[in-house]
């Protein structure tokens, strides 16, 4: 087999994440949850998955983190900066997305 | 591009298919993006190009380590609560994203013709170049410390790494009741709370080990710089008697084998000495005439990070010249908008008018007590810059939640840049 096949195979294989959907404006501003909240939602853990999130439930908590019902210590100061439309089009975005396994790279170690 | 650097490129072991202008599925490329260095925002660059362009792009990252190390949570290796190698990691995550990658440090850029010029002398074309090139240090007010040998009495250690350790090591071999000395640079520099969160980890360290010792915190700013309630109050409980904060004492002189900074008003004397040096873009950002502001940052249209100066070219990072801090999670926050920007741009579309994102950045002022700062910023047609939205702030007081809530970003934000 040649070498250029042999790569060709191993890249259909390990498939890369798709399903990225909606426009430009919701999907970089979902993107930016992901230092926290992983890649497209997936979280490598501590935090909720966003990925795949009933989007009535995702709207009540952004909403909740909003007013303060829902107390929290970092989410209000997120939650308040987004419009409301925004919060649903998260929302959207989000219940598309697949629940994946959090991928976490592994440090060196050393020193 | 000529063959060795082809044969570089090979060499990595990610070429996919023939080199330039077919990917490996046979589908002809829509244009090759190079983005220069590897951290958080260039890492991130590459990755999205690929998430949101499809097979169509060809994306090379050229970066001269073979390393990641991270900057955020680096200070709790002085602290002694992590060793270096937790957060030393290397780039084969993003090998599935059909990333060309070559461990190069780049010349030039010839931006007339669109190609750079290689360590070697080898040139290589792209449609869009990215630049990360993140920050390098500014010795004209300092010249003393510009050389490795006196680096390695006086450390910066503000790029995570061997002066990080060197630095640790410093503290480790510091007698009891010696004193520790930071000099902070003026505004903007990389991390705005980054010097106060690595006081607090220097207090905590010597609070257990060496309880006699002080820290004398020199600051060219007129105060402190970022969560500047959280960090007096936080070394007032928890560290009292410690830290002796001084506003508007800019290093003007240091004396490097004796350890002594001069500031306006005084000569202080310090057993373990830490200059964090003034900063300004990365080098190839200076040489390809990109930093336009100061002769230090890098002026940008933020609805792409394309130079204001040189068409053609993106600007993402610490290097940009922007209100917005320079941190990690802005970084990356950044490169997607750019990366989103690219790929609509070499499709012949225009870039989101609006770009909205969230920036999130915790500082450990105990080995498990953390606290955050968090915005959302939008962009404001008006002023053409990002502003922070209504609605952003600073945690009320340090918690173990927040400290638990500060690692597991720092595991999602490494997951996200670097696989």
């Amino acid at each position: 087999m040649s070498r250029r096949l042999a790569i060709g195979l191993c890249v259909a294989c390990c498939a890369l994440p798709t399903g990225v959907s909606g426009d430009d404006h919701v999907r970089v501003l979902a993107a930016s949850c992901a230092a926290c909240h992983g890649t497209a939602g997936n979280s490598v853990g501590g935090t909720p998955k966003l990925a795949g999130l009933d989007r009535s439930h995702f709207i009540l908590q952004m909403q909740s983190f909003r007013d303060g019902s829902r107390p929290s210590s970092v989410m209000h100061h997120h939650a308040k900066g987004l419009t409301l439309q925004e919060i649903e089009q998260l929302a959207d975005h989000f219940a598309t997305q697949p629940r994946l396994a959090g991928q976490a790279p592994r440090p060196l170690g050393g020193m | 591009m000529q063959r060795r650097t082809f044969l570089k490129l090979l060499g990595t072991g990610v070429v996919l298919g023939a080199f330039p202008k077919a990917s490996w599925s046979g589908v002809p490329v829509q244009g090759r993006v190079i983005v220069v260095g590897g951290g958080y925002a260039g890492a991130t660059a590459a990755k999205y190009l690929r998430l949101w362009g499809g097979s169509r792009l060809e994306i090379v990252l050229i970066e001269k380590g073979t390393t990641f190390v991270s900057c955020p949570l680096s200070n709790l290796v002085l602290g002694g609560s992590r060793r270096i190698g937790e957060l030393t990691f290397n780039y084969a995550g993003l090998d599935r994203y059909d990333i060309k990658r070559l461990h190069d440090e780049i010349q030039a850029v010839d931006a007339d013709k669109r190609q750079l010029v290689l360590s070697d002398g080898d040139r290589l074309g792209y449609d869009r170049l990215i630049l990360a090139p993140g920050i390098d240090f500014v010795y004209d007010g300092l010249p003393m410390l510009a050389s490795a040998e006196a680096q390695a009495i006086v450390p910066h250690a503000w790029k995570a790494g061997p002066q990080t350790v060197a630095l640790r090591q410093q503290l480790e071999a510091m007698p009891d009741g010696g004193t520790f000395v930071i000099s902070i640079p003026k505004a903007p520099y990389r991390c705005p709370p980054g010097p106060y969160e690595r006081v607090s980890q220097v207090a905590f360290y010597l609070k257990g080990a060496k309880p006699k010792s002080k820290i004398i915190v020199l600051d060219a700013n007129p105060e402190i710089v970022s969560k500047k309630g959280l960090f007096t109050r936080a070394w007032a409980e928890l560290y009292p008697g410690m830290v002796e904060y001084r506003p508007n004492s800019q290093a003007m002189e240091v004396d490097v084998a004796r350890k002594i900074v001069k500031t306006e008003f005084e000569r202080v004397r310090a057993d373990v000495l830490n200059v964090i040096p003034p900063q300004r873009a990365g080098r190839i950002a200076q040489t390809a005439g990109l930093a336009n502001i100061d002769k230090r940052w890098c002026e940008v249209d933020f609805l792409s990070y394309e130079s204001r100066v040189v068409s053609g070219i993106h600007v993402i990072g610490d290097a940009v010249s922007s209100a917005l801090p320079k941190s990690a999670h802005m970084a990356t926050s950044q490169a997607k908008v750019c990366a989103a920007a690219v790929v609509a741009l070499l499709a012949g579309n225009a870039p989101d008018p609006q770009p909205v994102f969230a920036n999130t950045c915790y500082s450990f002022v105990t080995d498990r007590l953390a606290m955050h700062i968090a915005h959302v910023y939008r962009y404001d047609t008006a002023k053409k810059i990002m502003l922070p939205a209504e609605g952003g702030g600073v945690s009320e007081r340090p918690t173990e939640q927040e400290g638990q809530y500060a690692y597991w970003w720092a595991q999602n934000i490494w997951s996200d840049t670097l696989t």
